[in-house]
C-alpha cells in the first residue's frame, strides 16, 4: 500500500508473536495491578452453579466491598426463588395520574445511578383521544398538575416475559428466568454487549455507562445479588420485581409509593390472590401481545 | 489518463478539466458538508430540537424531593402479624378527621338540638363544601343525627367511622369489591401475609371525593442532556 510497508515488511510469524507479547503484557500488568476479588471473580464459575459455601463467600466478599465503598453496613442477600410462587404484576390505567412517584420511589429502592441518570420505569403520556399508541407518546411531560384532563398515562418497566427475547439472545447466558418468573441478571457474568437491549420491545434494560453515581447517604443497605446491589460500569441493569423484598414477601416499592393504588402484585399460582382475582374479573392486556413475548406485567381498566 | 492539474493553469485548461476533476472535487465538497453536517448534528446530538422549557434536560434523584416518603414505614400492627400470623392479618389506619380534637362529634352534639334544615354551614363545619351528588344528598344521609360518634347505613345500622367503607360501598359497589380483594386503593405489607389497606376516606373526601390533582415529578434526562446533566451535578 504505501512506502512505509515496503521499507519495513512485517512478516506473519513476527506480528502474530507481538501482539502475543504484547497482550500477555496487557494481561499480566491488569493481573498485578488489580485487587485478588476482581481476579478471583474474572476466573470463578457462574454464580448460579457454585456451591452455597462458596456462594456465601462471594456475598461476604461483596458486603465487605460495599460497606467499605458507601461506610455504611450494606447486606447482599441470595434469596431463592419460593416455592409455588410466580409473580404478576398488574397495573390500573384507569387509576394511574401520572405522578412519577414510581419512577422515583423505584431509584431509591434499587440503587440505581442518579447521575448519569437510570430510571427502570418510564411513564409514558398519551392522548385520550388516540388511546395507546406508543409511538406518539411522550415521557417528557412537565404540566404543573396531573392527571390532565385530554391525557391518560402509561407506566412501563421490563414485563418478566414468559418468553423474553433478551434472555435468548444474551451471548453469555448472563440473564436468565427464575422459577418465580422474575427475569435477572448476574452483572458479575455480564460483559456489556448490550445485545438484550437492543432485543426488548419495550426499552427495560438500561447500561451503565459510568460507575453508577449514587451518594454513600442514599445507598439501600438492602440488597440482592441478582437485583438491586450497587452495579459495575459497563453492565446492563433492569427492574427485578424488587427481587429482594419480593422474595420475603413484600410488595414491590412502587407497589406501595403509588399514590392512587394503581399498582397490584400477587402471586399468578395462588387462586385467592390479588393477581388471580384481577385477571379473572378485569379485562387484561398485555404490551405488544404481537411478539409473543407473553409478559407477566398486565394492564386493565378497572371501570 | 491525463490528471495533472497546474497550480497556474490558466482559463482554457480549466476548461479543459471540466467534465472531469471539478466535477468530481464538487460532488466531494457537497459529500464533506453533507457528512460535517450529519457529524454536527450527532454531536449536538439534535439539542435544538427540544424547547428550552419542554423538560428533561436536569437530572434529578430522590434525595430531592424531600416531601415524598419514599422509605415508607409499615403500620407496626402490619410489621407484628408478619412475623406471628403467616396467613394474613389487614389492618386500616384510623379515619382521617379535618384535626384531632373534631373527634367525638359528641362533645359538641350531645347537648344540641338536631336540625334537620338544609342549609349553608355557618360557625362550624364551613370548611366542608358538599360535592358528592349536593342536590341528593345531605349530613344525615350518612351522619347518624341521634349519635353522631357514628355514621349510620340506609337501613338504619350505626357504624364506627372507622368501617366507614361499609357505608360507601352501599353505593359503589363493584369499587367496594375491588377494595376488599385488593383490586382496588393502596395496599402495602407483604403479598403473601399482613398488609395493611386504606379507608376509602384515607384518599377520597368524602364531601368531595374526586382524587385531586397533584404536581408531577419532574421527567427523565432526555439521551442528549445526559452528559450536560451530569456535567452540571460535577460542577456544582
Amino acid at each position: 500500500m504505501s512506502e512505509f510497508d515496503h521499507e519495513r515488511p512485517v512478516d506473519r510469524r513476527s506480528l502474530l508473536i507481538g501482539t502475543g507479547l504484547t497482550a500477555m503484557a496487557a494481561i499480566s500488568a491488569t493481573v498485578a495491578g488489580a485487587s485478588n476479588q476482581f481476579i478471583e471473580r474474572l476466573l470463578r464459575e457462574r454464580f448460579s452453579e457454585l456451591g452455597p459455601e462458596r456462594k456465601q463467600q462471594i456475598l461476604d466478599d461483596l458486603e465487605r466491598e460495599y460497606s467499605e465503598r458507601y461506610g455504611r453496613s450494606v447486606e447482599v442477600a441470595d434469596t431463592p426463588p419460593m416455592d409455588g410462587v410466580e409473580f404478576g404484576y398488574g397495573l390500573d390505567l384507569s387509576r394511574c395520574v401520572g405522578c412519577r412517584r414510581c419512577v422515583y420511589a423505584c431509584v431509591h429502592e434499587n440503587n440505581q445511578s442518579r447521575n448519569p441518570q437510570i430510571h427502570w420505569i418510564r411513564v409514558l403520556r398519551m392522548e385520550k383521544e388516540q388511546g395507546i399508541e406508543l409511538a406518539e407518546s411522550n415521557a417528557y411531560y412537565e404540566p404543573a398538575e396531573v392527571p390532565e384532563p385530554d391525557a391518560f398515562y402509561l407506566p412501563v418497566a421490563c414485563q418478566q416475559c414468559r418468553n423474553p427475547p433478551c434472555v435468548k439472545v444474551c451471548p453469555v447466558k448472563a440473564t436468565w428466568q427464575d422459577a418465580d418468573g422474575i427475569v435477572v441478571i448476574d452483572s458479575d457474568w455480564c460483559i456489556g454487549c448490550r445485545c438484550c437491549m437492543s432485543a426488548c420491545p419495550y426499552g427495560a434494560r438500561h447500561f451503565n455507562w459510568t460507575d453508577p453515581g449514587i451518594p454513600a447517604a442514599e445507598i439501600n443497605p438492602n440488597t440482592h445479588y441478582l437485583g438491586n446491589r450497587p452495579r459495575p460500569k459497563g453492565v446492563v441493569e433492569k427492574c427485578t420485581f424488587c427481587i429482594h423484598r419480593t422474595r420475603k414477601g413484600r410488595y414491590p416499592a412502587c407497589v406501595e409509593i403509588c399514590p392512587v393504588g394503581a399498582r397490584k402484585f400477587g402471586n399468578l399460582l395462588d387462586e385467592s390472590s390479588e393477581m388471580r382475582y384481577l385477571l379473572r374479573e378485569k379485562r387484561v392486556f398485555v404490551l405488544k401481545e404481537e411478539l409473543n413475548t407473553r409478559p407477566r406485567f398486565y394492564y386493565f381498566y378497572a371501570t | 489518463m491525463d490528471h495533472h492539474e497546474t497550480p497556474n493553469a490558466d482559463e482554457s485548461g480549466n476548461r479543459k478539466l471540466l467534465p472531469g476533476s471539478s466535477s468530481l472535487s464538487l460532488l466531494l465538497i457537497v459529500f464533506l458538508a453533507f457528512s460535517l453536517l450529519t457529524l454536527f448534528s450527532i454531536v449536538k446530538g439534535g439539542m435544538g430540537e427540544v424547547a428550552d422549557d419542554a423538560g428533561g434536560t436536569r437530572a434529578y434523584s430522590p434525595a430531592d424531593f424531600p416531601d415524598v416518603d419514599f422509605d415508607r414505614k409499615l403500620l407496626p400492627e402490619v410489621e407484628a402479624a408478619a412475623t406471628s400470623d403467616p396467613e394474613g392479618t389487614y389492618r386500616v389506619p384510623p379515619p382521617p378527621f379535618s384535626n384531632e380534637d373534631i373527634f367525638p362529634c359528641s362533645e359538641c352534639h350531645a347537648d344540641m338540638e338536631v336540625n334537620h334544615e338544609r342549609r349553608v354551614l355557618e360557625d362550624m363545619h364551613d370548611d366542608i363544601v358538599l360535592n358528592h351528588g349536593p342536590k341528593e344528598r345531605w349530613c344525615f344521609d350518612c351522619h347518624n343525627p341521634d349519635d353522631r360518634d357514628y355514621l349510620r347505613l340506609a337501613n338504619g345500622t350505626l357504624i364506627g367511622f372507622d368501617e366507614s367503607y361499609k357505608l360507601c360501598g352501599q353505593c359503589h359497589g363493584t369499587i367496594y369489591r375491588d377494595w376488599r380483594e385488593g383490586i382496588h386503593g393502596r395496599r402495602e405489607g407483604y403479598w403473601n401475609g399482613a398488609k395493611s389497606y386504606l379507608l376509602c376516606a384515607n384518599c377520597h373526601d368524602p364531601h368531595s371525593p374526586h382524587f385531586k390533582a397533584i404536581e408531577p415529578l419532574p421527567p427523565p434526562v432526555r439521551p442528549q442532556y445526559l452528559r450536560v446533566a451530569a456535567e452540571e451535578v460535577h460542577d456544582e
